[in-house]
């Protein structure tokens, strides 16, 4: 369990700027980054020996691009769940001598090419069933049902993600969000409203790992990755979980905290996938920071804000900061085990957590 | 005029299951040799990956999980029946169905009501399986 534990760290990050840039594709736009985290780690883009890419289409045009050839390379399908899966592989491959930095590289033109996440094919299509969001409206309907859930509760996830998004000025949404709005916006898919489906908007990020004895002589201070788990829910995937992904996340949580020697009550924060806001109440609930069904009640009153017991998402989140699939939740824990957060800095943040839920559920805990 | 909303693709492995809809049977895969059912189809049991695979006529029973409403329009066929239902049933066989419930309200349509499968004609060659709720 310990053999992982920090290790490996995290030596170079860069996000470039989110938005919408019809301009350039996503290559451009990962290889723009790519030397910013170059930059930032102080390295020489030859000495990147291994290339993990991430919704790019073709891994060879990204090699392509950024002109390297990398002993390790390996291409990421389009999932979000992808970037928890993409960190994991880097730290296999350090860990086992496959290379000696590693690259993690996305890129994201959804905005620019239109991406709607919702119409086309697939199986269920005929029945007007084909949207990402929609299986989150069927599991959190039923969920708001059997907890009693208030819509005012819910919008206490969007309102606090987009007041921390108000701290960052690389977010997307900068304007307040009151609960009017949250309330008099347009259901996409009943129950879930307009504030609670994430952004669609262009982007790239990009980290860079090696081994912490490497990291010693680099120009940021090392993150370490102490933990680092995924457990599937794969088998029934052509329909909603009914479990939640619970059986998934606690194999996960079994693993991930004596892996990291850091329990819950150390974190200084978390930073949990939120494609759509019921999804950081099951992440909640299946790692163990409240019980089943008490996430609604445990997020009021500033507990998740900047300021309070366990603040979620600093930078806004895919919510209000970026849609960036994982990965700019991953770097904003990174910034913040820095301290480089200005703003919205965690007081003396130590550990963050990052967990991603869905068919495949990944938890990361990083440390300064 | 021609139908045009979204119509499933019909490959060797689930085309037992449209040939059954066009008779008005909801038709399912199980395993000879360890009695399990699934969907969507496949080409050995996920149980116990026996390749003794049949289609058999399943009850039509089943009860709703959970239910959602498109209000956004995703695409424009759809356009003239939202807001309009989607639901998560669970078969009595156990597989589950992902369909609309038709002749009911909103209102009406609640989770653990009992339902069973009815069958409408979209083309010559597709029949879709919706849900009714059961009589009580
Ligand atoms: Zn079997």
């Amino acid at each position: 369990m310990t053999l992982l534990r920090d290790e490996i760290a995290v030596v170079g990050i860069a996000n470039g700027p989110f938005g919408s840039f019809p301009e350039y594709d996503d290559y451009a736009q990962m290889a723009i980054a790519f030397k910013a985290a170059l930059d930032d780690a102080g390295l020489e883009k030859n000495q990147i020996d291994g290339l993990i890419t991430h919704r790019l289409g073709l891994y060879t045009r990204a090699a392509e691009v950024l002109g390297i050839n990398p002993d390790y390379a390996v291409p990421l399908l389009r999932h979000g769940r992808m970037s928890g899966v993409a960190i994991q592989n880097g730290v296999a491959a350090l860990l086992t001598g496959q290379a000696k930095y590693v690259a993690l590289v996305y890129g994201n033109n959804g905005r620019s090419v239109r991406d709607l996440y919702g119409g086309g094919g697939g199986l269920w299509a005929p029945f007007g069933m084909s949207s990402p969001g929609a299986e989150h409206a069927l599991l959190y309907e039923r969920y708001r049902q059997k907890y009693a859930v208030t819509p005012e509760k819910l919008a206490t996830v969007s309102l606090t993600l987009r007041e921390h998004a108000r701290l960052n000025p690389e977010a997307v949404m900068q304007k307040p969000l009151t609960l009017d709005d949250y309330m008099n916006a347009r259901f996409i898919v009943e129950p879930l409203r307009l504030f609670d489906y994430c952004l669609i908007n262009d982007g790239a990020v990009v980290m860079i790992l090696t081994t912490k004895d490497r990291a010693k002589d680099l120009k940021q201070p090392p993150v370490y990755i102490s933990g680092v788990s995924t457990a599937t829910d794969l088998a029934n995937v052509s329909t909603p979980p009914r479990g939640y992904w619970r059986e998934a996340m606690a194999h996960n949580a079994e693993r991930v905290y004596p892996m990291a020697g850091i329990d819950r009550e150390d974190l200084s924060g978390l930073m949990i996938y939120d494609n759509f806001a019921p999804n950081i109440l099951y992440s909640l609930e299946g790692y163990g920071f409240c019980k089943e069904g008490e996430a609604p009640d445990f997020i009021q009153g500033g507990r998740i804000a900047l300021g309070g017991d366990l603040p979620v998402n600093t930078s806004g989140g895919h919510l209000s900061e970026s849609y960036m699939q994982g990965w700019a939740l991953n770097t904003e824990a990174v910034r913040q085990l820095r301290h480089q957060c200005g703003k919205r800095q965690i007081k003396d943040a130590k550990a963050i957590q990052y967990i991603c839920s869905a068919a495949i559920c990944s938890s990361i805990i990083y440390r300064r | 005029m021609t139908y045009a909303k979204p119509l499933p693709s019909i490959d060797r492995w689930n085309k037992p299951f449209w040939d059954a809809a066009r008779q008005g049977e909801l038709q399912l895969q199980t395993c000879e040799d360890c009695g399990h059912w699934w969907f969507p189809p496949a080409p050995v049991c996920p149980s116990c990956l026996s390749t003794r695979v049949t289609w058999k006529r399943a009850s039509g029973r089943g009860k709703i999980w959970s239910r959602c409403r498109f209000h956004h329009i995703y695409d424009k066929a759809f356009a003239d029946e939202a807001p309009y239902n989607v639901c998560m049933i669970e078969l009595e066989e156990g597989p589950l169905f992902i369909s609309n419930v038709v002749g009911a309200a909103w209102e009406d349509i609640g989770i653990g009501d009992a339902v069973e499968a009815c069958f409408e004609k979209a083309t010559e060659e597709v029949t879709l399986v919706r849900f009714k709720l059961a009589e009580k």
